[in-house]
């Protein structure tokens, strides 16, 4: 593949590193991260391609990758890193930048998984499985998705309709409202 | 002093029987628990994935609210409670910027002052091994149970540090050895079980959870033993899946290791919620004549 470097190689660069706090001129491809990551062959790029595409400014290509939406978040890269790059907290600096921008979802499914498992919070003020599996099955059109395991968790009495609701859903709320997020859910 | 107790979101669902076993534990061990009063969820991965402010600040208000109540110390069984807990701990204790940042966003004013802690340190520091073993009275002789760690209970070590060693921590081998059991060495301690993809790509999941099976098995274990309801999700819930997509039939217990103390100390299994697990114990722990 060509990749054509622009102008801003170092703006992107520096972007990620300003966003993340985390220095990724130090990287220097020992390829550690990715020796050690369990998700590595579902990745459209390795997690050590990554930061080196970073490095190079090639924005498009990163933030169109699968790769951050794939990453388990383990943190095996960042505890293995011998430079101490942070390569777990880039890829939710990636992530959440994507969002922002308005790329094209990718791994929409789990994209979807993330929106719903918050508004259970922000809504609860605690997590709703059983609300997050239902929820999540209509929104990725999966109907029946777990349902002999939903059924099996039902006559142990582990999952139930009604969730635990807290008093102070409104203070959850409310840091929701001042989290300067990217909670948007626009899409270019 | 009560010790402070974050039960976490997965404690009222599907892991039910840790939320019992540990409290039925401590009570035998003679620790009071304090549940912190409306504690909100941790935010988990959906949240660091989304928003930075948002995944310091939900755990931020939980810390200040045990604070507020009196507590000295927060208490997580959840390998992911824990860990975002502690991390906005440390990044708070870190730089005061920070601190004003979240706090701000949280609404609640947080003084540092908790020791935050997982249930395993916990157990190390207010009970320790030796007491522990003294309480035994059913020492779990020929069982080979091997810990599972997972990810985020050893992750990143600069923040977490419920044991020195990130790659080969053995904090609860000691537990389960102090039980009477073996802890055999195995290959996939920390190895992770995908567990923020288990609904989103379940295929990953199914296959890194196979894997960790399938590690157990090489090293002749009875059982696999977690402290995390999500490895537990996984690993037990999922456990008919893997098997019928490997073509094996595991059978492979997991037990949570509050539920391996509560056997040792003598309790039944419907005290321990064990009925609860899909993949049932009761054969194993008949055979080993624990029950």
């Amino acid at each position: 593949m060509i990749y054509q470097l622009n102008a801003d190689v170092k703006n992107f660069g520096d972007t990620i590193s300003e966003l993340s706090g985390v220095d990724i001129n130090t990287c220097y491809q020992c390829g550690k991260c990715t020796a050690g990551c369990p998700v590595v062959m579902e990745m459209s790029h390795t997690p050590n391609q990554i930061i080196r595409l970073i490095q190079l400014g090639l924005k498009e290509e990163v933030l169109n990758s699968l790769t951050p939406w794939l990453c388990a978040s383990c943190e095996t890269c960042t505890t293995r890193c011998p430079k101490e790059v942070d390569i777990a907290k880039i890829m939710d600096t990636l992530r959440i930048l994507a969002i922002k921008e308005g790329y094209k979802r990718k791994e929409r499914n789990v994209v979807a998984f993330n929106e719903i498992f918050l508004d259970s919070i922000k809504n609860n003020g605690r997590l709703q499985e059983t609300q997050l599996a239902m929820f999540y099955n209509l929104k990725t059109m999966n109907f029946f998705k777990d349902i002999i395991l939903g059924h099996k968790l039902f006559k142990k009495g582990k999952i139930s309709l009604s969730g635990d609701k807290i008093k102070g859903t409104e203070a959850v709320k409310a840091i929701f409202e001042r989290s300067k997020g990217f909670l948007d859910k626009g899409e270019r | 002093m009560a010790y402070g107790y974050y039960p976490g979101c997965s404690s009222h669902g599907t892991a039910a029987e840790y939320d019992i076993s540990t409290k039925k534990v401590c009570i035998k061990l003679g620790i009071q628990l304090e549940e912190v009063e409306d504690w909100n969820c941790c935010g988990a991965s959906p949240a660091h994935a989304t928003s930075e402010e948002l995944s310091l600040a939900l755990p931020l208000r939980n810390l200040a609210l045990a604070e507020k109540q009196g507590l000295d110390s927060i208490m997580s069984t959840c390998s992911a409670c824990y860990n975002r807990l502690k991390v906005a701990h440390e990044m708070v204790k870190k730089s005061p910027e920070t601190l004003r940042r979240i706090s701000e966003v949280a609404g609640e004013q947080y003084n540092k002052t908790l020791k935050v802690t997982h249930f395993l340190d916990f157990l190390c520091e207010e009970i320790g091994m030796e007491k522990l073993k003294e309480k035994v009275v059913k020492p779990l002789t020929d069982l080979k149970a091997v810990p599972y760690y997972g990810c985020l209970l050893t992750r990143p070590p600069e923040y977490i540090s419920i044991d020195p060693d990130p790659e080969n921590p053995t904090i609860m081998d000691a537990v389960i050895e102090a039980l009477g059991a073996e802890a055999p060495d195995w290959s996939h301690k920390t190895e992770c079980c995908g567990a923020s993809l288990a609904l989103s790509r379940t295929d990953i999941v199914v296959r890194l959870s196979g894997e960790i099976l399938k590690a157990a098995r090489f090293a002749f274990a009875d059982c696999i033993v977690v402290a995390c309801p999500l490895c537990y999700a996984n690993l037990d819930m999922r456990q008919s899946q893997i098997a019928s997509r490997h073509g094996v039939d595991y059978s492979l217990p997991i037990l949570f290791i509050s539920e391996l103390i509560g056997i040792a100390l003598g309790m039944s299994s419907e005290e321990l919620g064990l009925d609860k697990h899909m993949i049932s114990a009761a054969n194993l722990l008949a055979e080993k004549g624990l029950l």
